[in-house]
């Protein structure tokens, strides 16, 4: 197996606000190898798309506080320069976001604001020439009608051709790494199908690294090789697909899992659901940010665990939890389904 | 079985002229957004409305309500005639049929106290005022599972959970018979919509609730619903039994839609995408 392509160390974030300084990235870390998905997974202020953002240097600001390390093929990036970043952005990371109709701007055709990101990166390419490389580009994300369509403007796209056009606009400079913020959340069912199944294909010829956030674990079960678990900014358990989805560790995972609806299985009468709602980060608890609304809860969640390897015979599966995995084993199964509370 | 129905929808459609021209309108086109459809939900029961964004799902539920005219078709009401009534004579129905909405943000008015924008259908319908009013708004508050202290708040100071919680409270506040609900869980977190959809749940037994529940997701939809209505293209493609419709799907276009949810466990899900390699 390769090395790591993008390294990422102890990856803090925080904002300055009036009420105070909200971390809303708190020691993240994880290693991304090509060809690879990571699903970064967590709830709305989990710190996921922060985490993404701040890879790609667009959460720098005057009140953004940003440590730790992040890495691609060695090069340190945290203390990279702005133009230095505009380089690389497009060029080596790419991203996509959730929304593709505010991603485009809606008065230019969306053919001519590919040429322009491609000419902005490599001056030495002709109008023509990146006008033929988006064409390409269309046709290789299933777009039909490719000549054709690069002359349109983006209200005339459908939201899944616009979020196409988008990851063609992404590939452009055949960058390493893919970042997928929230790619299908918009769109239909049987549209996100088709958009998965077009970053899978994309993941294996091109051999792209991805990251894939979401907050959707059937999104998850079908696109990623790795997963992370995020809650009120850090990482509550780190595995491959399936230790999360069989052997899952920590009860914020157990959770989200049992409050899955699905189709495969017979309905139960209620379903486990997690109580509460997720901790403001200005006010977070002291020790496991989870527990007041975990019902495992014993004394020594108050003081925070590390995020390790808690299992001897899955390395690299690590989790928060205090639990011992015995006891983890016992109370993750809810009547017959992973869960927290027990139906009532 | 057919005079226990609350709701009987009949040959529904609606149809939106597509003008063109400046000074004189002429009628080019016609968008079908609801072509013909028929529905029946018994009393306390909940029949789910599936399909994609264009469906047609939600012109369905603003007619059904009268909030937009029918083209034509009929709305049977607990055994009365609504389609075409007019404003003044659905208002003392208004509060036997209340709405939830998807955007708990959008659907609650910034500048209001929580207890106001409960309490507002009493106030208007005439139901209560002063001290019994707010009597009744902290209970309603209660059964959804605020407290009684957030009368005075204003909705920024809420979750999104908690505002579809808000929402719920407004539309239990006129003791409805039907509720129909537009993708109630949709803009919520994922361990939000299990709580949402638990208390609905709840609601609808203890207060004998019919739901009209719409969604795009089929399984949220499966989980709460007794049938299932799926819509493509402003007509009813399929209907039958919840578990009858997701287990043994007869339409083509219901067993697409079926096909492209993801299933949340990777052993599955690559057993199923080798499938569909394999077979093309």
């Amino acid at each position: 197996m390769s090395g790591p392509l993008l390294s990422v160390r102890d990856l803090r974030v925080g904002f300055g606000t009036e009420a105070g300084l909200v971390q809303a990235v708190d020691g993240v870390s994880f290693d991304l190898r090509p060809g690879e998905v990571l699903a970064i997974v967590g709830e709305s202020g989990s710190g996921k798309s922060v985490t993404a953002q701040t890879l790609i240097g667009l959460t720098r600001s005057k009140n953004a506080r940003i440590e730790g390390s992040v890495k691609l093929g060695g090069e340190e990036l945290i203390e990279a320069s702005d133009a230095a970043m505009r380089q690389l952005r497009g060029e080596r990371i790419a991203m996509i976001f959730q929304d593709p109709m505010t991603s485009f701007n809606p008065v230019y055709r969306l053919g001519n604001q590919i040429v322009e990101a491609i000419r902005a990166h490599r001056r030495d390419v002709g109008k023509q020439q990146a006008r033929a490389r988006v064409v390409e580009l269309f046709e290789a994300v299933g777009i039909p009608n490719p000549e054709r369509r690069v002359d349109d403007y983006p209200h005339e796209f459908s939201g899944g051709m616009r979020q196409r056009a988008m990851i063609a606009m992404a590939l452009a400079l055949e960058p390493e790494v893919l970042i997928a913020d929230e790619p299908t959340t918009a769109l239909d069912v049987t549209i996100q199908a088709q958009i998965l199944a077009l970053l899978e294909e994309l993941n294996r010829k091109r051999n792209l690294a991805t990251i894939l956030i979401t907050h959707d674990l059937g999104v998850v079960a079908e696109a990623a090789d790795r997963v992370l678990v995020m809650y009120a900014g850090k990482v509550v358990e780190e595995g491959t697909l399936d230790e999360i989805f069989y052997d899952p560790q920590h009860p914020y995972t157990w959770g989200l899992l049992g409050s899955l609806t699905r189709l495969d299985k017979p309905r139960p009468v209620r379903l486990p659901q997690i109580s509460g709602s997720p901790p403001s980060l200005l006010a977070l608890p002291d020790g496991c940010a989870f527990r007041p609304r975990c019902p495992h809860e014993f004394a020594k969640c108050r003081e925070l665990p590390e995020l390790t390897e808690r299992l001897t015979d899955a390395p690299r599966h690590c989790d928060r939890c205090w639990l011992g995995p015995e006891e983890k084993r016992a109370k993750r199964q809810v009547e017959g389904q992973i869960g927290l509370e027990a139906p009532a | 079985m057919a005079t226990e129905a609350l709701l009987e929808v009949t040959d529904l459609v609606k149809h939106f002229p597509v003008k063109r021209g400046i000074l004189i309108d002429r009628e080019v086109d016609q968008v079908r957004a609801v072509d013909g459809i028929s529905l029946s939900i018994p009393r306390g029961q909940t029949l789910g409305l599936v399909g994609e964004s264009g469906s047609g799902k939600s012109t369905a539920c603003r007619t059904v309500l009268q909030l937009i005219k029918p083209t034509s078709g009929s709305v049977k009401f607990d055994g009365q005639e609504i389609a075409g009534l007019s404003r003044r004579q659905m208002r003392p129905l208004r509060r036997e049929m209340q709405m939830i909405f998807q955007d708990p943000y959008a659907s609650l008015n910034p500048r209001k106290r929580i207890g106001q924008i409960v309490g507002d259908p009493l106030r208007r319908q005439g139901v209560a005022k002063g001290s019994e009013l707010r009597r009744r708004v902290s209970e309603l508050l209660d059964r959804v599972g605020l407290q009684a202290e957030h009368y005075n708040r204003f909705p920024h100071e809420f979750s999104g959970g908690q505002r579809q919680r808000i929402g719920i409270a407004r539309a239990l506040a006129l003791q409805p018979k039907l509720v129909i609900a537009d993708e109630p869980v949709s803009a919520l977190d994922v361990s939000i919509q299990a709580q949402i959809i638990n208390l609905l749940d709840d609601l609808q037994d203890e207060l004998g609730l019919t739901y009209l529940f719409v969604a795009h997701d089929i399984g949220v939809v499966r989980h709460i619903s007794d049938r299932i209505a799926v819509m493509h293209d402003g007509k009813i493609v399929e209907e039958g039994s919840a578990d009858q419709v997701c287990e043994r799907p007869v339409d083509p276009y219901t067993k697409k839609l079926l096909a492209a949810v993801p299933i949340p466990d990777p052993r599955e899900s690559r057993e199923r995408r080798a499938g569909a390699a394999a077979g093309g």
